[in-house]
């Protein structure tokens, strides 16, 4: 129920956003030279960090569009959204009083 | 027990007067299972019981039985699509109906039946589908129509003027609810007074490795020396297998309850719903029990967005005119595992004397008996017992998936 | 009666009839069914869940443990407060033991929601919240101000002195200076849930309190989803009680709810009064009390009096003992007196009121929902918010303050008006119980639960408060442990010898107060469930009789019965007229996604099984997609419009995901390619026109479109116009007939379609439904993705290694086509499946499987071979069939399986999915 704040629209309603699990997950380049294991994990394994986790976001009832967010896996907050191919912000500065 | 005079909340039984102890943790466990909720308590339960190992610790980070076992919704059923899925759960619910004899404790296994409602032509495919392969499995399970969904519970509404009209339900008469607490503190008690240590507040902040074993498990409360590992975390699993730099396909996300005030008996059974997202059941003091699915994003914190439990509130009432004035009384949420498939993992890990358990999802308090007895088999003889065989991690690099996510697959 | 005069705010000159128990009385517009109650002198109000012990009323709003009721009319609503229930005329209600009852009828209540975005939400319009409302405004502020009584005000009896005046009439030139500036006002709204970034639920009451009076037209119920940059949080506190054998007996009340019970609704709760304390607040209401008439004696637990209190006291006559605690009560069905121990030992006070005052527990609930951190005040006795949160404020007694000029300076800053003189504080001595049988010690007074059960958990072993809460089932009753929780911490401390501090209190979770399912249902009910999505022609279906089915959000006209057939008969007719006639289907539920930009051929060849970029402008191919792991997602038709645009069309259910995965796939793993998605679902109507005599009715509607064989081609598409209007016509066929797929803009639907059956009249055009489309494709083993498959099926199952090209080097999925499990013999394959009796159905679902040597069926777990996908009766094979799924059944074909139906075993034959027309023959007319 937070406000998330797209990089294209601002601020917006948690409602509208599609969860797109962990970040940076690129499609291999040659799929078909790795092992089965190999694409096994590309296919199914994603960090499951309890903390800060940096993952893919759409504004899917907004703009549509995707972009990468860090937020904390604990406390659900956001610590930055980011356009994709840009870096997130700096956390640190983001990072809300922690109680 | 005397229903006459007393609402039935009056009749549930008291806890005994000795539960456990609170041992200080000793140097050295032949096995050390880390995570005192359901399935590490039912791993130690059946460790001692059907392999006589009885230099058991059970680590718990908080309080006992304090995860998912104090949150789930109580749900027991095995009417479930895949073979591997329906063995497993079956298993477990045949142990879940002498349950209460073998741990002495009155666990209040209420077997009232669930009825699995279907919306849509779909939804009666996939449905007929599950209870044709439930009955060639062994597992009680029939196809109702809407009128015989009535009759068993009289509150559905089965009209035409709501959103998706409910055209008939999977009914497992088995299926049942227990009392979570007491399943636990059941578990809890056998296995202390079999000399297995319970020891809460100890959260596992690392693991001491030597080549392919684990020889030690680092704790907030010492360093223990151990024989073999069993990890029984849930939505923790993840985070302790980070510690030791194995991978899983698990993702952690929050599950939400709730919970009315209590009322007099309306609803007799258990009713689920996947199109309209919902399932109620009426516990025994008379509150309404309800869940809805998980929560979209992964998440660590107990607590889930509002908009999921106003979404189950219409879900309720659409389905069940009358519960329009109950209140909701509390809300809360779990923190499920889930794998890609929605089938647990257990078995084996690269390390030689650790073994993994979890990705249960939604399905973890039903499979409780069935998986501490199969986990501790599995620890006992080193080889994973041949109803968690399918379960794998290996099935991911293979694809021999067991897709509970695929046709007539039901959450929770 | 109990009511006094020249007290309380109610309308005396205004009679109201209830009935509680079976008995009338009445009361006063001002009142709840509590003061009511009480001004008719009835204490006993139910009974305890467990042992039946009798309850009464321990408080005067919200924190009342004990005097829960059912409501019967207006409506039944199970377990409300009679403490919160406005009393209005006709108004019938009972005790409760415990549960509460649902109507066994639909509510006819309206209940609704709605949305409102502010600056500052100050929550509580007590003297702290009112000040800092009217900080906020005056500062130009958008405020919004909840309060969840009927009137603004909070704890202030009206005895209080503020500037100078009496409080109440400073209480209403606030509210109405609040009102000039334009601050959204509500009362008798609760908040009831607070979520992160300044989103807080409440629920407004908004006709219960009218009666009669309420408009129709009025919802029930309101939640307001407030989005505020600020928080107040302006709760206040509620009063702590002590512990004592027989807390639980009628007449023990908050010593507070009595002050409140005299000056809101001018009602003396009890004649005989003893007030024990362990803090100065109850002195007040000992006091004013006695000015009304009650005799009272005030027990004090602390050895040091408030000095100025005790002054008062004995000037108005009210003794007080220091250094006493209440050892226990007597009564039936109200107390008769009150046992107690002092210096001078033990005593017994005739009484028929009892006034409990522990302390204060600021109401931190809201606080606490977004992971404000508590810390344990031991002044207080109580948990208060330590720690800080971004835009949350906690002001006021919520905060631990609990004098006036504390308070208003909290709301009001530097600005704030000066409170009334008020004595010295002497600091409140912390006691949560007093000696006594701690099994008569009542703990959680709803859950019958004592200080014994506390120590028979401790003596289980058990350390944790989560784990005495359910030990004991203390705070888990309808108070959600208001008024119990930090009493069960304090003596589960006490019994554990360990701190307070270190045990903590259990969660406090959403809703603060019970809130009703309808509420939060709001208006999704029926059709605004979910949406319900119709085609152009919906009207048209509706008149034509169709029968409809629900696909995904679309309603879909399913068939179209004519007088006396049953479905049967009808998709039988309706499958006759389209492989010998002519056939009309609405299919614009189609998925269409316009794919537009220089690389889109390079993105389709990405995505799709098959190659797009080979595909010729004006020509059709078919496709499929699959996920990352190589199962089918969903298929189409790709329309190649010119060189750098196709049309692409999913399932019907499929469109929104597709859409969706093209979308992930072209902006987080391609950007670089300079490609445009657009859903162009309901922008075009798409009617299939089906059958032999498809080409003249449509030769016939679009004279300008050349029809023939040669210049149509199968598989390819043509634009045309029609009365200006563009058309386009696509040679695609679901059925293995002669079809024309026709598209026009949707605004034109309904026109083109009566156009089309006009030109078919004379050939019979039949429109047909959902049923018929999905009997004639099975007849040719065209699967439906998501009916035929689950997600665990590749194309190659499918049968349809045809559609993947072996040229690409990759796609999405092909990786997983190469693992293991994928090449695995006993791969479910895509087959057909003839029942040998030429007369059974086989139920869509059925498994399938393969008897014993001896003709049985094995033991369970019986194995099975697969299941039956789609099943029909055929009009063209004049027999039923179905398509199936099995292990190995490719290599089966020929095979004789068995189905289990209704306890028998049918026969079948595994064969080929084509079964008509295997050479294609008719797809050209």
């Amino acid at each position: 129920m937070q406000l998330i704040h797209c990089p294209w629209c601002g601020p917006r309603e948690e409602v509208e956003f599609h969860y797109g699990g962990q970040a940076e997950i690129t499609y291999p380049e040659r799929p078909a030279e790795l092992s089965d294991q190999d694409w096994a994990e590309y296919v199914f394994y994603r960090d499951n960090p309890k903390g800060p986790f940096a993952e893919r976001w759409s504004h899917s009832a907004g703009c549509r569009r995707w972009f990468n967010a860090l937020r904390d896996t604990h406390t659900y907050r956001f610590l930055g959204t980011a356009k994709p191919g840009e870096p997130l912000p700096n956390t640190q500065r983001n990072t809300e009083v922690r109680v | 027990m005397n229903t006459a005079t007393n609402p039935p909340g009056a009749d549930l039984p008291e806890h005994p007067d000795f539960l456990w102890r609170n041992p200080e943790p000793r140097k050295n466990y032949d096995v050390v299972i880390v995570g005192g909720g359901g399935h590490g308590l039912a791993t130690a339960h059946y460790l001692v019981k059907n392999h006589g190992i009885t230099n058991v610790a059970v680590l718990e980070k908080g309080w006992l039985a304090g995860g998912n076992m104090a949150r789930n919704t109580t749900l027991i059923r095995s009417n479930y699509l895949w073979d591997e899925s329906a063995a497993i759960y079956e298993h477990s619910l045949k142990l879940w109906e002498g349950l209460e004899d073998d741990l002495g404790y009155p666990i209040l296994f209420s077997q009232r039946g669930v009825l699995n409602l279907a919306h849509t032509e779909q939804d009666i495919r996939d449905s007929v589908r599950r209870v044709e392969a439930n009955k060639l499995n062994g597992i009680d399970a029939e196809w109702l129509g809407p009128e015989e969904v009535k009759r068993i519970c009289p509150i559905v509404n089965i009209s035409a003027d709501i959103r998706y009209p409910v055209q008939g339900a999977t009914y497992q008469p088995r299926a049942g609810i227990a009392k979570h607490d007491y399943v636990a503190w059941g578990f809890a008690r056998r296995v202390d007074e079999a000399g297995v240590d319970l020891i809460q507040d100890c959260e596992v902040t690392g693991f001491t490795v030597d080549g392919d074993r684990v020889t030690g498990v680092r704790t907030t409360r010492g360093d223990l020396g151990c024989g073999t590992v069993a990890l029984c975390a849930a939505g923790h699993t993840s985070v302790l297998l980070d510690r030791l730099g194995v991978r899983t396909p698990l993702q952690s996300h929050p599950l939400q309850a709730l919970v009315s005030e209590l009322l007099e008996p309306v609803h007799p059974t258990i009713v689920m719903s996947n199109a309209v997202h919902v399932y109620v059941s009426q516990a025994h003091k008379g509150e309404l029990v309800m869940g809805a699915g998980v929560d979209s994003y992964n998440g660590y914190g107990q607590r889930g967005a509002f908009h999921i439990i106003e979404r189950q509130m219409a879900a309720a009432v659409e389905l069940f005119p009358v519960f329009a004035r109950a209140h909701l009384l509390r809300s809360w949420a779990g923190i499920v595992d889930v794998t890609p498939d929605a089938s647990p993992i257990v078995g084996h890990t690269p390390y030689e004397n650790v073994f993994v358990n979890a990705g249960w999802g939604t399905g973890g308090f039903k499979a409780t008996p069935g998986i501490g007895w199969c986990y501790a088999h599995t620890i006992a003889h080193g080889e994973p017992h041949p109803y968690v065989k399918p379960f794998s991690l290996d099935r991911f690099t293979t694809g021999a998936l067991v897709d509970e996510h695929g046709a007539a697959a039901v959450a929770h | 009666m109990s009511r006094v005069h020249g007290y309380g705010r109610i309308d005396r000159g205004r009679m109201l009839t209830f009935t509680f128990d079976g008995r009338t009385y009445t009361g006063h517009p001002g009142d709840t069914l509590a003061s009511a109650l009480l001004a008719n002198g009835v204490h006993l109000v139910g009974s305890s869940v467990n042992l039946g012990r009798p309850h009464g009323i321990s408080a005067a709003w919200t924190e009342d443990a004990t005097a829960l009721v059912q409501i019967e009319k207006p409506f039944p609503e199970p377990m409300l407060q009679a403490t919160t229930v406005e009393l209005v005329d006709g108004l019938v209600a009972h005790g409760v033991n415990g549960q509460g009852r649902l109507a066994d009828t639909a509510d006819p209540a309206r209940y609704d929601r709605k949305h409102t975005h502010t600056d500052t939400l100050v929550i509580g319009a007590g003297p702290a919240g009112l000040l800092a409302a009217l900080a906020a405004a005056r500062a130009g502020e958008d405020v919004v101000l909840v309060d969840d009584r009927p009137v603004a005000g909070g704890s202030l009896t009206g005895t209080e002195v503020i500037d100078g005046r009496p409080a109440l009439g400073f209480v209403a030139d606030v509210v109405a200076e609040l009102a000039r500036l334009g601050v959204r006002h509500l009362q008798r709204t609760t908040a009831f849930g607070q979520y992160d970034d300044g989103f807080v639920l409440a629920l407004e009451r908004r006709t219960d309190h009218l009666g009669a009076d309420a408009p129709a037209h009025r919802s029930r119920q309101r939640v307001h989803r407030i989005r505020a940059l600020k928080v107040v949080v302006a709760t206040g506190a509620q009063e702590r009680p002590i512990v004592f054998e027989d807390n639980d007996r009628p007449g023990v009340m908050l010593a507070s709810a009595a002050r409140d019970y005299l000056h809101r609704y001018g009602v003396l709760a009890g004649r005989e009064v003893v007030v024990f304390t362990s803090d100065d607040a109850a002195y007040a209401a000992a006091l004013d009390l006695a000015g009304a008439g009650a005799r009272v004696t005030v027990l004090d637990v602390r050895d040091t009096l408030p000095r100025e209190w005790a002054a008062r006291a004995a000037e108005a006559g009210v003794p007080v003992h220091p250094s006493t605690t209440v050892t226990g009560t007597e009564g039936e069905e109200r107390v008769r007196a009150v046992l107690a121990h002092g210096v001078d030992g033990s005593v017994r006070l005739p009484a028929d009121l009892l006034l409990v005052s522990g302390g204060w527990n600021p109401v931190v609930h809201l606080f606490s929902h977004v992971r404000g951190a508590l810390a344990y005040d031991p002044e207080l006795g109580s948990f208060r918010p330590s720690g800080s949160l971004p835009g949350v404020i906690v002001i006021g007694a919520a905060n631990g303050t609990l004098d006036l000029a504390g308070v208003l300076r909290e709301g009001g800053g530097p600005d704030a008006p000066e409170a009334g003189p008020e004595p010295a504080r002497t600091p409140t001595k912390v006691v949560w119980r007093t000696d006594g049988d701690p099994g008569r010690q009542f703990v959680d007074i709803q859950r019958d639960a004592t200080v014994a059960d506390i120590g028979r958990a401790v003596g289980a072993g058990l350390r944790s408060v989560e784990h005495v809460k359910r030990y004991t089932t203390i705070g888990t009753a309808h108070d959600q442990g208001k008024t119990s929780g930090v009493l069960a911490s304090g003596i589960t401390a006490e019994l554990l010898g360990a701190r307070i501090e270190d045990l903590g209190t259990t969660t406090f979770r959403p809703p603060y107060t019970p809130v009703a399912f309808a509420a939060l249902a709001g208006r999704a009910r029926g059709s605004l469930f979910d949406p319900e999505r119709t085609t152009p022609l919906h009207d048209w279906h509706v008149e034509a009789g169709a029968v409809f089915e629900d696909v995904g959000q679309w309603k879909r006209a399913r068939y179209y019965p004519e007088p006396g057939e049953d479905m049967d008969a009808a998709v039988l007719r309706e499958c006759a007229a389209a492989r010998s006639g002519v056939g009309i289907l609405d299919g614009s539920t189609l998925g269409k996604i316009d794919v537009q930009g220089p690389d889109a051929a390079v993105f389709l060849d990405r995505l799709y099984t098959n190659m797009m970029s080979t595909l010729k402008v004006g020509r059709v191919r078919y496709g499929v997609m699959c996920g990352n792991d190589g199962m089918v997602l969903d298929d189409g038709t790709v329309l190649r419009i010119d060189e750098n645009r196709y049309l692409v069309t999913t399932t019907t259910g499929g469109a929104a995901t597709v859409l969706d995965w093209m979308e992930e796939w072209l902006q987080t793993e391609w950007p670089e390619l300079r490609v445009h998605l657009t859903s162009v679902t309901e922008q075009w109507s798409v009617f299939p026109v089906v059958g032999p005599r498809s080409r003249d009715v449509v030769g016939e509607v679009f004279p300008e479109l050349d029809v023939s064989a040669d210049a149509f081609p199968f598989m390819s598409w043509r634009d045309t116009t029609l009365d200006g209007v563009p058309v386009r016509v696509a040679r695609i066929s679901f059925s293995g007939e002669l079809a024309y797929e026709v598209n026009v803009n949707s605004w034109y639907a309904p026109a083109l379609w009566e156009r089309l059956l006009a030109a078919g009249e004379r050939y019979g055009i039949t429109p047909y439904g959902t049923e018929t489309m999905h009997v004639l494709r099975a007849e040719k083993g065209y699967p439906i993705i998501g009916q035929d498959t689950d997600g665990t099926v590749t194309p190659q199952d499918l049968g349809m290694s045809w559609a993947v090209s072996k040229k690409k080097e990759d796609f999405v999925g092909k990786r997983s086509f190469s693992r293991p499990e994928n090449h695995n013999p006993l791969r479910k394959q895509f087959v057909s499946l003839l029942p040998i009796d030429g007369r059974t159905k086989l139920p869509e679902g059925s498994q399938i499987v393969e008897l014993c040597e001896n003709g049985s069926l094995p033991e369970p777990p019986v194995p099975m071979l697969g299941h039956v996908t789609s099943s029909y009766l055929s009009a063209e094979l004049g027999r039923p069939f179905a398509l199936a799924l099995v292990k190995n059944g490719r290599a089966r074909i020929g095979d004789l399986v068995h189905v289990p139906v209704n306890g028998a075993l049918v026969q079948a034959q595994i064969g080929d999915t084509v079964l008509i027309d295997p050479e294609g023959a008719r797809r050209d007319g």
